[in-house]
């Protein structure tokens, strides 16, 4: 393989934000016919370093290089032209339009006056659908597919252009098992037609499965190159995870306090069934599971944004009925949502404002808002979550991530919740950060709240947690105290596999 | 998405349905209340039902791929008014003198040309500034209705030709010039929509703008070609409406953005953008006017129209919603 | 450094740039004619903007809410109509809370529609619109309505009288202003209908009942037309069933002058009454310098364009739009 030139070659790419150092010297190479996985935590700078490579960010330092030759990137259609495609989670298609218009889009064949070439559009698109060996044709509309194969019409579209190097970012995410054994015979097609593919993906069984060889990122910075072949799963998560962060196991410090929060075989249509847990005073209970497990979805049933469709739910032993957030609030449950920026704050507003938002109306001198309360209460949680900000007027969009999900914590814990539901609780933010909120959280139980925390991450929930409730497509598999856990057996646990002992 | 295969069927389909459905009604509660004895179905009311949804019809055309963009368009009534005052005075003006009826063509081509160039100030402020079609529009409707009164004041703008006007009443085979040139907009535009890169790529644009953009469509001389059209037209049914009347208010064409808007969107197109049918707005064109003669047909007011009008703009609207939701598991939010 | 310059003055241009502009305006206006700053003058602006300020007032609520309200012109010459014909069949103490009950009506049904079945609201008031219209004129049967004994009634002091030696017209608009104003600014309502139109999906994870929000922003907007309906009908005594068409583009206008933006979340009841005040000047501006009403329409177009472009391109940090 060395002999070879590589398709695509990075090479000491540096990108800053103000305050953060995304990018931090990122170097590796793909070889032609290669499968190359990229992979890290969330927050490590995959991301960052995709949007260097479509050119919607400009390196700092460093180089591009696509077959040995130093290429500027300054849009995802120029960095198209030099070869490098890009296959991305949220898909970029027009549903109105036909599996033809949308792989050719911004280059329909033309004929005089404007006229689409119908004939060649559809020729042109059935021989490469053909390669794919997909169940649909060139007229479909989009729009009608299932996300699988409007995945693969995005496939389609990247071989119009001769490929140097096709990125797929994270592409399993939404695919069923058998969709995902024909994604990856397209990927094997695309390897033994000599490109390069860089495959970003969570799921250590498929790297494992297709990969060549894992490049790690790691807080920004390159963790090195390693053969798929001569690594395994521990190797690959040692270097992702370092030794930075002291993840190690929280060990209970405190007395558990009596049952805050008890739900019974609560199911919401397909989304999750029969669910049970409880969780105490003063524990701090994790869900861990994959993406479309029904983690975040019992989250927002809890919190009156869904309805159940079976199940009760039990709040210091009486059972309650939830039906929208602001009853979820009145019984003192609340939700740090996982999507901080679209559902946990008014970035417009400022600080004291979000702060105060779910309390607003109890604040109040007569009819008017008591600001001087307000200010107070911002003061208070601003000194003890140590939140940096000027002060109460600056706009919460100005924040950093992980000063935002303070404010958000802050918001909640300003009205002493009974439950404090937080969903990703560090998605998004930078290190430093992330173990003060790791901290933060374990000290809330202590107080003696009761905290549910969801999590993607597995050495997060296994830091923070008293037990584990795993999730495997809508049910839970197993609930881990402790004590039990191992990364084994939880990854058994949320990949469906149920092992000889029984499922709580 | 599940619904996805349905609704594009229904909705097109739907308009239609409901004109079927107001031709039977009129024509059934018409021989009850009706006070003349003429049939609602009569072929010259027909034909005079068509010549008279033409200058709502032509616009409406161009609002249909406007609104496909993902844009509106509030300035077309302006337009339509400031084309009609060209036509009318460059009829008259010294220096056409000599043409005889030759003015004609030219004064056509003036006017049409005062709508291009409009549409296209309001094309080149979208596409440069960046600002909301719905402001941009809703300020020049406020300017272009300005530079109505400054050419002639508040009076009226008069010229009647009489060749204009016995072409504007002509009849070919059967149907009125107006509605020649409705069917003839309604082709063109429906061919553009369908079978050009240009009216492929609109859709493209209102469906997913990133991904146009990432595909290297210029969006912005895009929506400005469209803003020319859409001028273009309001200027060709000023033609074909004042070509007849021969007199022009400095008021007239107000509201006319609110009926195109209206027509436009019970003929299905989706208001943000990506989805919507020509032909689905030619029904949508016809409802309105079929309801305005029907109603006054069996004797309702005249005015209940506008009420009738709203109220089923509303439950269209909410029509659609609900059969979005349907299957869909979403959050209360 | 140019460059950084160059986006500091976009920037404060940007933020001020009304004033600035809206100074200029009067300078030059003063300089042209000195009667334009008299205190006749200014109360003579301020009443013919009186009508037109307190509907904006009440849509000012609505686009904070991340909304629009295309009926409120409609709806204003329907509560109009409204009242002048119920006042000589009840009396005006009658006449008067009638109307407005009516006139909430309205608005609570928009609101529901646009709250509750979260409906759009472009399209809604569009429909409304048309619906309080055709309302208006089945009511009146088309016919215009008239006081019969003008000189019996005390109806007029709405639109005519005088207190204190200031027009109760202005002294309605200022006084409602002053009450939205303090609603909006320093209320837990007004609170909420920020955090409604700035993030909708939040103010929902927050407790927030969103659609009651929205609810009561078109019931205040109603309420507003009311009163404004009530000005004018007591101004003239009597009404065509036009009297309102097209005004809900004009105070739409105003609102946006006023830098509150359409996709909701910001905006002020100060910033409107400025946005109002503009527009009046100006229309009056340019009759004392003998230009002709309409020439407004051009200049109100070009403010409204620049304003609302100076405003974005000072949040993009960049004059020209992203469209290739």
């Amino acid at each position: 393989m060395t002999d070879q030139t590589p398709a695509l070659r990075l090479e000491g790419i540096v990108k800053s934000f103000p305050g953060v150092r995304a990018l931090d010297g990122v170097s590796f190479a793909v070889m032609p016919g290669e499968v190359h996985a990229l992979m890290g935590e969330n927050g490590a700078g995959k991301s960052t370093l995709m949007k260097v490579l479509g050119g919607i960010h400009q390196p700092n330092e460093g180089q591009i290089i696509v077959s040995e030759v130093p290429t500027v990137m300054t849009s995802p259609l120029q960095a198209k032209s030099q070869g490098i495609v890009f296959i991305h989670q949220e898909l970029s298609l027009a549903e109105e339009l036909s599996v033809a218009e949308n792989i050719y889009l911004g280059e329909l064949p033309l004929k005089s006056f404007g006229r689409v070439d119908w004939a060649k559009l559809y020729a042109q698109t059935d021989a490469i659908l053909a390669k794919l060996k997909v169940g649909f044709n060139a007229k479909t509309r989009v729009g009608d597919l299932s996300i699988a194969n409007q995945q693969m019409v995005e496939i389609a579209r990247a071989l119009t252009v001769d490929a140097k190097a096709v990125i797929f970012d994270e592409p399993t995410a939404s695919l069923t098992d058998a969709e995902k054994v024909v994604l990856f015979d397209v990927i094997a097609d695309l390897k033994s037609q000599g490109v390069g593919i860089i495959y970003i993906s969570h799921r250590m069984e498929e790297i494992f499965k297709i990969t060549d060889r894992i490049s790690v990122l790691r807080d920004g910075q390159y963790q090195g190159t390693v053969v798929t072949a001569e690594t395994n799963e521990e190797g690959v998560t040692q270097m992702m995870i370092g030794r930075k962060l002291d993840l190690s196991r929280a060990a209970i410090t405190h007395e558990l306090g009596d049952i805050a929060l008890e739900v019974r075989d609560l199911s919401c249509g397909k989304l999750f069934e029969n669910v049970s847990f409880q969780v105490r005073r003063g524990e701090v209970l994790g869900f861990y599971g994959l993406v479309g497990a029904g983690r975040t979805e019992i989250a927002e049933t809890l919190f009156g944004l869904r309805n159940p469709s079976g199940g009760t739910i039990h709040l210091d032993g009486n059972e309650i009925k939830i039906n929208s957030p602001a009853d979820a609030i009145a019984m003192g449950i609340s939700l740090v949502p996982e999507d901080r920026k679209g559902q946990g704050l008014v970035l417009g507003m400022n600080c004291r404002d979000n702060m105060t938002l779910p309390q607003v109306s109890d604040l109040t001198a007569g009819p008017f808002v008591a600001e001087g309360a307000e200010i107070a209460i911002f003061d208070q949680y601003r000194d003890k979550l140590d939140i940096r900000t000027p002060g109460w007027k600056q706009t919460v969009g100005n924040l950093s991530g992980g000063n935002q999900q303070k404010i958000v914590i802050g918001k909640w814990l300003s009205m002493h919740p009974n439950v404090l539901i937080v969903d990703e609780p560090t998605r998004g933010i930078d290190v430093g950060s992330k173990s003060e909120i790791h901290n933060l959280i374990r000290e809330l139980a202590a107080q003696g709240y009761a905290v549910i925390v969801i999590s993607s991450e597995m050495p997060e929930v296994l830091h923070v947690s008293d037990r584990i409730v795993a999730m495997y497509s809508g049910k839970v598999m197993r609930t881990f105290t402790s004590a039990e856990v191992t990364e084994d057996n939880l990854i058994q646990a949320i990949s469906g596999i149920t092992p000889s002992n029984k499922v709580a | 998405m599940q619904a996805g295969k349905m609704t594009p069927f229904i909705k097109t389909g739907a308009i239609w349905a409901f004109v079927v459905l107001e031709l039977i009604f009129f024509s059934v509660a018409g021989e009850f209340l009706s006070l003349s004895d003429k049939a609602f179905m009569d072929l010259d009311n027909m034909l005079l039902l068509l010549k008279q949804s033409a200058p709502i019809g032509i616009i409406a055309m161009g609002m249909t791929i406007i609104m496909i963009n993902g844009n509106i368009d509030l300035s077309v009534g302006a337009i339509f008014a400031l084309a009609a005052v060209i036509l009318l005075d460059s009829m008259s003006w010294a220096i056409f003198a000599g043409l005889g009826d030759w003015v004609i063509p030219v004064s056509w081509a003036l006017a049409l040309l005062t709508g291009v160039v409009l549409g296209a100030v309001n094309g080149l402020i979208v596409w440069k500034t960046g600002v909301d079609a719905f402001i941009v529009t809703l300020g020049s409707m406020l300017g272009f209705r300005g530079l109505v009164f400054m050419y002639n004041g508040e009076n009226p703008t008069s010229e009647l030709n009489w060749t204009l006007v016995d072409f504007a009443e002509a009849q070919f085979l059967g149907l009125h010039t107006a509605t020649w040139f409705l069917a003839a907009v309604t082709l063109v535009i429906w061919y553009v929509m369908t079978r050009t890169v240009h009216g492929r790529n609109a859709y493209a644009i209102g469906n997913n703008r990133e991904a146009a953009v990432n595909a290297g469509i210029r969006v912005g001389p895009h929506m400005m070609i469209n803003f020319m059209i859409i001028g273009f037209l309001a200027a060709l049914s000023a033609v074909v409406f004042y070509s007849e009347s021969g007199s022009v208010n400095p008021n007239d064409g107000q509201l006319y953005e609110l009926w195109v808007i209206t027509a436009v969107v019970l003929g299905g197109t989706k208001l943000t953008g990506g989805a919507g049918s020509i032909i689905g707005t030619l029904g949508g064109v016809l409802a309105i006017q079929l309801l305005r003669k029907g109603l006054g047909h069996i004797g309702a007011d005249t005015e209940t129209v506008n009420l009738v009008i709203g109220l089923i703009l509303i439950a269209v609207l909410f029509l659609d919603r609900q059969l979005n939701l349907k299957g869909k598991e979403e959050l209360k939010t | 450094m140019a460059t950084l310059s160059k986006q500091d003055i976009g920037k404060i241009l940007a933020r001020q740039g009304i004033l600035i502009a809206f100074a200029f305006f009067i300078i030059g206006f003063t300089l042209a004619n000195g009667r334009f700053l008299s205190p006749d003058n200014v109360m003579g602006v301020v009443r013919s903007s009186a009508i037109l300020g307190v509907m904006a007032l009440g849509v000012t609520f609505v686009v904070i809410s991340g909304n629009l309200d295309l009926s409120v012109g409609s709806m204003m010459s329907f509560s109009t109509i409204v009242v002048l014909d119920l006042h000589d069949k009840i009396g005006p103490a009658l006449a008067i809370p009638a109307m407005f009950a009516m006139t909430l009506c309205l608005g609570a049904f928009i609101g529901f529609l646009v709250g509750y079945l979260k409906l759009n609201s472009l399209i809604v008031t569009l429909g409304m619109l048309s619906a309080i219209h055709g309302l208006t004129l089945t009511y009146s049967g088309g016919k215009n309505m008239d006081i019969a004994d003008k000189d019996g009634t005390w109806f007029d002091v709405f639109g005519q009288g005088t207190a204190l030696g200031i027009p109760v017209p202005i002294l309605i608009f200022l006084a409602l202003a002053a009450l939205l104003g303090i609603i909006l600014a320093k209320t837990p309502f007004g609170r909420k209908v920020y955090a409604v139109g700035g993030n909708g999906t939040a103010a929902t994870f927050s407790g927030i009942k969103r659609a009651r929000t929205v609810f009561f922003c078109y019931l205040m907007s109603a309420g507003c037309v009311a009163t404004a309906g009530l000005i004018q009908a007591s101004r003239s005594m009597g009404s065509q069933n036009t009297v309102g068409q097209g005004m809900e583009l004009e105070v739409l206008a105003a609102v946006i002058l006023g830098g509150a933006s359409l996709l909701g979340g910001s905006g002020t009841i100060f910033k409107t009454v400025i946005g109002v005040l503009i527009l009046g000047f100006i229309q009056n501006g340019l009759l004392l310098v003998g230009l002709q009403f309409y020439v407004q329409y051009v200049v109100t177009w070009v403010i409204i364009i620049l304003a609302v472009w100076l405003d974005i391109a000072a949040k993009r940090g960049k004059l020209w739009s992203n469209f290739a």
